[in-house]
C-alpha cells in the first residue's frame, strides 16, 4: 500500500498545525461560528445532532494494522470507544471534542492518515473496490490510479469551490463493487482491442434526491490521459455546473439538462486544451505509486484440501461462514474474508476500539498486514492463506465478528440518520436493527439467499436506499417518522434505481411490510437460484405492491 | 389548515462539547429541556434568539424550537428530532443526555 513520502507528511502536517490555530481562534472567540464552519468542514468537523463528528479518510478504503490500531486508539482516548464505518469508505467517530480535534488528526498524521477533503464542494475520498488486488475476476488494481487521483486532488487550487461536492469512485474488476455507476465520476478499468489497459469513464451518476445512472462518456481513455481528462470534466462542471441552487447543482443534474452528447463535446475540447499544457506527472512517480500497490509476497506452500475440508465438514459455524464471507481471491491458496459488521441486532458499520485491534492483529498475523474497508460497512481481510481460515473464524467468533451474513438481509446498509445527523429526517439504524431482530436465524437468512436492503435516514441518500434491492427512505411527514418502501435498485453492473412502491409505512409498520415482500418472493420464486431481483425483474412491481398494500389490493 | 403556532424553547449546540444546551429563565444555558424557558410571545422569542446568537464564544447553531408545557409542567418537545435531542442516540442508550438520568 502507499507510504507516504516528505512532501506528504509535511503537507498533512501543515494541515493539522493550520487547524489547529484554526480552533483555536474559534476558542478565543477571533473567529465567528459562521468564519469557522467552512474551515471545519474542509478538515472533516461536523457539528451533528448530539455531539461534534469527526469523519476521516480512508483513501480507497485500504489500510494496515498499525492505522486501524491508532483508529481503536483514536476511539478510546478521545470518543466513546467506538467508530462507524461509512458508505464512502470513511470512518466517523461520533463524539470528540472541539479542544481534542487537532491532537485527533495529529494521531492520524503519526499513522499517514487525515480528515482533509471529507467534506466541502471538493473532490471528496477516492473510493475503489474493496476487492482491489485480491479478486480473482480482477484486469488490474484500480488503487495506483486512485491514489494518484488522491494526490491530484488534494487541495487542488482550481477545485476547492465547486457548484457541490464531488465523488469518484473506481474499479478494476467487471463485476462492480464500487457503484461506479452511482458516482459523479465511475472508473472502470477496461482492455481496448489491442489488449492495452485504460479506462471507461462515466459521468453523471448518483444518489439524493434526483438519483441517475452515470452515462458513459468516454468507451476508452488510454492510462496516460487520465488526469488531464478528468481535470477536463471538472473544469465544465466547475463552469457550467449551476450554482444557483443548491438541489441542482451535482454534475448528474448539468449532465441531464445539457445532455450527454454535447456534454462529451465540451468535455473533448477542454481535454484538447488541457493535454497541450498539461504536465504529466513524471513517469518515476507514477512508478513509485504502482511499485508500492504490487501484490505481497504470497506463501507459496499448497494448501491442505483434505485437511481444510474436514474442518469445514466438522464445524458447521464455520463451513457457513466460508460460504457466505468468503471470496475467491486470484491465487489459489489463498482467500479474501469479509468481516461482517452487522451483528444481528447491531448498527451496521459499528466496530469497538478492541474489535478494531482483533481485526488489526488478524491483518498482521493472517493477512500480509493489509485490511480494507467496503462502501456495505464491512471490513475485508483481502489475503488470507486458506489454511488458516478455520484459526481466523474462531478469532472473529471470539470477538463477536464472526456473523455468517455477507451479501444476505441482515448485511444492510444505514446511514447514521436521526440517531447522529443533523440532516436526517427520520432514524435509519432501529429500523436496521428491527429488521435484523425479525430475521435473527441466519438459516432463514441464507434460504431467502442474497438481497440488499439498505436504509437513508434523509433524502440525500447516504444510505444508498435507490440501489438496495429493497430501499428505505425515512422521512418526517407531518411531524412523524414514516418510510418509504422503493424496489429493484441495484449498484451493480447491472445498476438500477429502486422504484417507490407507494405510501410511506409508519415506524411501526415497516417491519412488517419488508416481511410481507420477502413472504410474497418466497412464494413465487422459481427455486433458490430465483434471488429476489431476478423475480423482480421478471414480475414487475405490481405483485410486490399488492404485497404491501393488501387493503388496496382488495378493495380493487 | 393553519399551522398550530406553539411555544418556542431556545436552543444550540454548546462550543466545546457539541451537546445540546437550552436557553433557561436566568438567560444562562442548560443541558436539560424541562429547565428551559418556554417563550409565548413570539417578539421575545426572537430577541432571545439574538442574544443567543451574540454568544458565539460558547455556542454554535442557534435556533428557536417548538416546544408546550408537559403534564408535569416543564416544558417538552412537540417534535420527534426535539425529542431525540433531549435524549442522545437510540442504538446505544449509554451514550447522551439518556445516559445522565
Amino acid at each position: 500500500m502507499y507510504n507516504y513520502n516528505q512532501f506528504d507528511h509535511d503537507f498533512v502536517r501543515n494541515r493539522v498545525d493550520q487547524f489547529r490555530g484554526q480552533v483555536g481562534r474559534r476558542l478565543d472567540g477571533s473567529l465567528t461560528e459562521d468564519e469557522f464552519k467552512p474551515l471545519r468542514l474542509m478538515n472533516g468537523l461536523y457539528l451533528q445532532l448530539h455531539a461534534y463528528m469527526l469523519r476521516v479518510a480512508i483513501p480507497y478504503g485500504t489500510l494496515n494494522s498499525r492505522q486501524m490500531n491508532q483508529l481503536a486508539m483514536i476511539a478510546e482516548k478521545w470518543d466513546k470507544g467506538y467508530g462507524h464505518f461509512t458508505t464512502r469508505q470513511n470512518i466517523q467517530y461520533n463524539w470528540p471534542k472541539l479542544k481534542d480535534t487537532p491532537d485527533i488528526l495529529d494521531a492520524l498524521a503519526d499513522v499517514e492518515m487525515h480528515a482533509i477533503q471529507t467534506s466541502g464542494n471538493c473532490v471528496r475520498n477516492v473510493t475503489a473496490d474493496h476487492f482491489a488486488g485480491a479478486a480473482a475476476d480482477e484486469i488490474e488494481d484500480p488503487r495506483p490510479t486512485a491514489e494518484l487521483l488522491r494526490q491530484w486532488s488534494m487541495d487542488h487550487p482550481e477545485f476547492q469551490f465547486l457548484p457541490r461536492k464531488f465523488k469518484i469512485a473506481m474499479t478494476g474488476s467487471p463485476n462492480d463493487r464500487a457503484v461506479t455507476k452511482a458516482h459523479d465520476i465511475g472508473i472502470r478499468m477496461v482492455r481496448n482491442e489491442n489488449n492495452e489497459p485504460g479506462y471507461e469513464i462515466l459521468i453523471g451518476g448518483g444518489l439524493g434526491r434526483t438519483p441517475m445512472i452515470g452515462k458513459v462518456v468516454r468507451e476508452f481513455l488510454p492510462k496516460a490521459d487520465l488526469l488531464p481528462y478528468i481535470e477536463a470534466i471538472l473544469q465544465v462542471y466547475n463552469l457550467h455546473g449551476r450554482r444557483d441552487n443548491k438541489y441542482k447543482a451535482r454534475i448528474k443534474i448539468l449532465v441531464h439538462e445539457t445532455g450527454i452528447d454535447t456534454l462529451r463535446e465540451w468535455i473533448e475540447e477542454a481535454f484538447e486544451t488541457q493535454k497541450a499544457y498539461h504536465q504529466a506527472p513524471p513517469q518515476e512517480m507514477i512508478d513509485a505509486i504502482e511499485a508500492q500497490f504490487q501484490p505481497p509476497e504470497f506463501d507459496t506452500a499448497e494448501v491442505d484440501e483434505e485437511k481444510l475440508a474436514d474442518a469445514l465438514s466438522s464445524d458447521p459455524l464455520l463451513r457457513s461462514f466460508v460460504e457466505t464471507n468468503v471470496s475467491q481471491h486470484f491465487d489459489h491458496n489463498h482467500a479474501i474474508i469479509t468481516i461482517s459488521l452487522k451483528p444481528i441486532g447491531g448498527t451496521p458499520g459499528d466496530a469497538t476500539a478492541d474489535q478494531m485491534r482483533v481485526m488489526a492483529n488478524l491483518a498482521q498475523a493472517y493477512g500480509y498486514d493489509e485490511l480494507r474497508i467496503s462502501h456495505e460497512q464491512n471490513v475485508i481481510l483481502p489475503h488470507v492463506r486458506r489454511d488458516d481460515l478455520p484459526e481466523i473464524h474462531r478469532i472473529l467468533k471470539e470477538a463477536g465478528l464472526a456473523t455468517a451474513n455477507v451479501g444476505l438481509l441482515s448485511d444492510m446498509i444505514a446511514c447514521p440518520g436521526m440517531d447522529y445527523c443533523a440532516l436526517a429526517t427520520a432514524r435509519s439504524i432501529p429500523v436496521a436493527q428491527e429488521l435484523s431482530n425479525a430475521f435473527e436465524d441466519l438459516k432463514h437468512q441464507q434460504d431467502i439467499g442474497p438481497l440488499k436492503i439498505k436504509i437513508s435516514g434523509c433524502i440525500n441518500a447516504c444510505g444508498h436506499h435507490h440501489v438496495g434491492h429493497i430501499g428505505i427512505l425515512g422521512l418526517d411527514k407531518a411531524g412523524v417518522e414514516s418510510y418509504q418502501i422503493t424496489l429493484g435498485g441495484d449498484g451493480t453492473e447491472t445498476a438500477s434505481i429502486g422504484e417507490r412502491a407507494g405510501p410511506g409505512f409508519s415506524y411501526e409498520e415497516i417491519v412488517p411490510a419488508v416481511s410481507r415482500l420477502l413472504d410474497l418472493y418466497m412464494e413465487i420464486r422459481e427455486g433458490k437460484d430465483d434471488t429476489f431481483l431476478d423475480v423482480y425483474r421478471r414480475v414487475g412491481a405490481e405483485p410486490f405492491k399488492q404485497a404491501l398494500y393488501p387493503e388496496e389490493a382488495e378493495s380493487v | 389548515m393553519a399551522r398550530i403556532q406553539y411555544p418556542k424553547v431556545v436552543t444550540a449546540n454548546h462550543l466545546l462539547e457539541g451537546d445540546v444546551i437550552y436557553m433557561t429563565a436566568s438567560g444562562k444555558w442548560s443541558r436539560k429541556h424541562e429547565e428551559a424557558k418556554l417563550f409565548e410571545d413570539p417578539q421575545e422569542a426572537e430577541l432571545a434568539l439574538k442574544m443567543a446568537q451574540g454568544q458565539a464564544h460558547m455556542l454554535a447553531g442557534a435556533y428557536l424550537a417548538d416546544a408546550q408545557l408537559g403534564s408535569n409542567g416543564k416544558p417538552e418537545p412537540v417534535h420527534f428530532r426535539e425529542a431525540f435531542r433531549t435524549r442522545g442516540p437510540s442504538n446505544y442508550p449509554n451514550h447522551g443526555k439518556q445516559a445522565e438520568g
